[in-house]
């Protein structure tokens, strides 16, 4: 079954997106958007140096993306920064020290449009399996941190307070996130895989009444983009990552438009 | 003794939030924490609950004490999608007639399944009070409970946290810092303003030099027992109400 190139695009994208619904969904919550934003920016760096120093291509996208997110830490404590003018810093000084490195490296090296834009259509068995595994312990990991998350994410202090710590959930929640980034920019590239988390929850977000079925709701989306992305990429001819992100794009706009006609007053608030 | 802070100080970045503190809430006591904004009273209720750590000092609670938090309003998300029943059951899961009967006592019985998001500020207010009785805690902590609740509005806010603290025999920890009224039951006032400038029963602290030096030359009107304004509630204005008494006799 996965000899075709069609199927394992289709199943690691899958995979994917269904493991960012639910991550995605605590990114809008949490007002998560700028930092998922800023590690997939950072993703660039990872991959220049992962060339450069002949390094597996994702663990240094990783690294580099944990280094980050320990950066932030740092100077949100002692630099008297908001979070998101750290981030602004971050962000965009990761960015551009990514478009010097690819600058530095021989073009032969780097195909510049498949980390931008992924490559799906190139994944390997490898990526398939990966993906499948990753999925699976991202679902669980999840599943774990799910209460103490949701708790956190409504008020932190009502969690400490009330001695349901959170700190361990916030951190293994980063890391997660860390990692669906640096194993799956390849999906969709760099430059949309926050996409791929924010958008499908955001049209969530409009149905949803709870928090579990938010989460579902987001994968199924992810999935459905998935799918017609791949579908108009292979009829079509058309770059399958932002193919896929259009689609994501569609189905917010549907989930709203119907919110708004089902509570009309939606629309004012 | 539910919590008690032996010397607690709080370092801000530069300067000490609060210091010296030396603090007890005995088991079904009454606490109002009063003081201008900045004044650490926040700070101080986070360390005594451990929500923040203490740079001096020691902090000590009961064992096993169950903690019903009931924080700032403004700082509760609600982003996330859930109805009031749900917000509820947030940390813990509760029987259908608990629930029942809390969102009654708070005045949201028919708010049961609407979202959080949908609840205005008051409203959440209330929910988050709900909350923190449905775990039938030792303690209850109410930060700024009353905060931008009308006068009216303030008053039932007081009556209601009255009736809980009746059925529960908990110990309260209140805070505020638009100290129209004290809760008629409060044990002891604690003045804050970066330290404890004055401590006692409601009617001592008012005869205090330091709280007058605080609250300036309106400190008298200020702190004015609940039971008392309740009985004159439409008028807003203390001061006038007496003299326009005063004029009327003579």
């Amino acid at each position: 079954m996965l000899d075709d190139f069609f199927t394992r695009a289709l199943v690691a994208g899958l995979a994917t997106a269904a493991l960012t619904g639910p991550i995605g969904c605590f990114i809008i919550w949490r007002r998560m958007s700028f930092f998922g934003d800023t590690l997939a920016h950072s993703a660039l760096l990872g991959v220049g140096l992962g060339i450069y120093f002949s390094f597996h291509q994702a663990l240094s996208v990783f690294f580099v993306a944990l280094g980050i997110s320990a950066c932030l830490q740092w100077l949100r404590s002692n630099a008297s920064l908001s979070s998101d003018t750290s981030l602004g810093i971050l962000s965009h000084g990761a960015l551009a020290l990514g478009l010097l490195m690819l600058a530095i490296l021989p073009p032969s090296q780097i195909d510049i449009t498949s980390v931008f834009f992924g490559d799906i259509l190139a994944s390997s068995r490898t990526d398939v399996y990966f993906m499948c595994g990753g999925l699976v312990l991202g679902l669980v990991v999840m599943r774990l941190v799910w209460q103490p998350l949701l708790v956190a994410t409504v008020n932190q202090d009502i969690a400490t307070a009330e001695g349901a710590s959170s700190k361990v959930a916030e951190f293994t929640f980063t890391l997660l996130l860390t990692m669906v980034i640096a194993f799956s920019f390849k999906i969709v590239g760099v430059l949309l895989i926050s996409a791929l988390l924010v958008i499908p929850a955001a049209a969530a977000r409009q149905l949803a009444p709870s928090p579990e079925k938010a989460a579902l709701l987001a994968s199924l989306f992810g999935c459905l983009a998935v799918y017609g992305g791949l579908e108009a990429s292979l009829h079509a001819d058309l770059p399958s990552g932002p193919a896929i992100v259009v689609l994501c794009l569609l189905l917010f706009i549907v989930s709203f438009a119907y919110r708004l006609m089902r509570e009309p007053k939606a629309g004012a608030r | 003794m539910l919590i008690s802070a032996k010397n607690l100080g709080i370092k801000g970045h530069e300067t000490w939030r609060v210091r010296g503190v030396n603090l007890t809430i005995g088991e079904g006591e009454i606490v109002t924490m009063i003081g201008p904004n900045g004044s650490g009273k926040t700070t101080t209720a986070k360390a005594l609950l451990g929500i923040i750590a203490a740079d001096e000092g020691v902090v000590t609670r009961k064992e096993n004490m169950r903690i019903g938090y009931v924080p700032q309003s403004i700082q509760v998300s609600r982003n996330v999608p859930m109805s009031l029943t749900r917000f509820l059951t947030l940390t813990q899961a509760h029987s259908q007639d608990d629930i029942t009967r809390a969102l009654g006592l708070v005045g949201l019985s028919a708010k049961g399944e609407t979202s959080v998001a949908d609840l205005s500020g008051g409203q959440l207010q209330r929910a988050l009070i709900a909350r923190a009785l449905l775990l039938k805690p030792d303690l209850m902590v109410l930060d700024e409970p009353v905060q931008g609740v009308d006068f009216t509005g303030e008053i039932a806010l007081y009556e209601l946290i009255t009736q809980i603290r009746d059925e529960l025999g908990c110990g309260m920890l209140l805070i505020s810092h638009d100290l129209h009224i004290v809760m008629s039951q409060t044990n002891r006032v604690v003045c804050m303003n970066g330290h404890i400038c004055c401590e006692g029963a409601p009617a001592s602290v008012i005869e205090n030099e330091a709280y007058q030096k605080l609250f300036g030359p309106k400190a008298s009107e200020f702190l004015a027992l609940y039971h008392h304004n309740h009985d004159h509630h439409h008028d807003h204005d203390h001061h006038n109400h007496h003299e326009g008494d005063s004029g009327h006799h003579a």
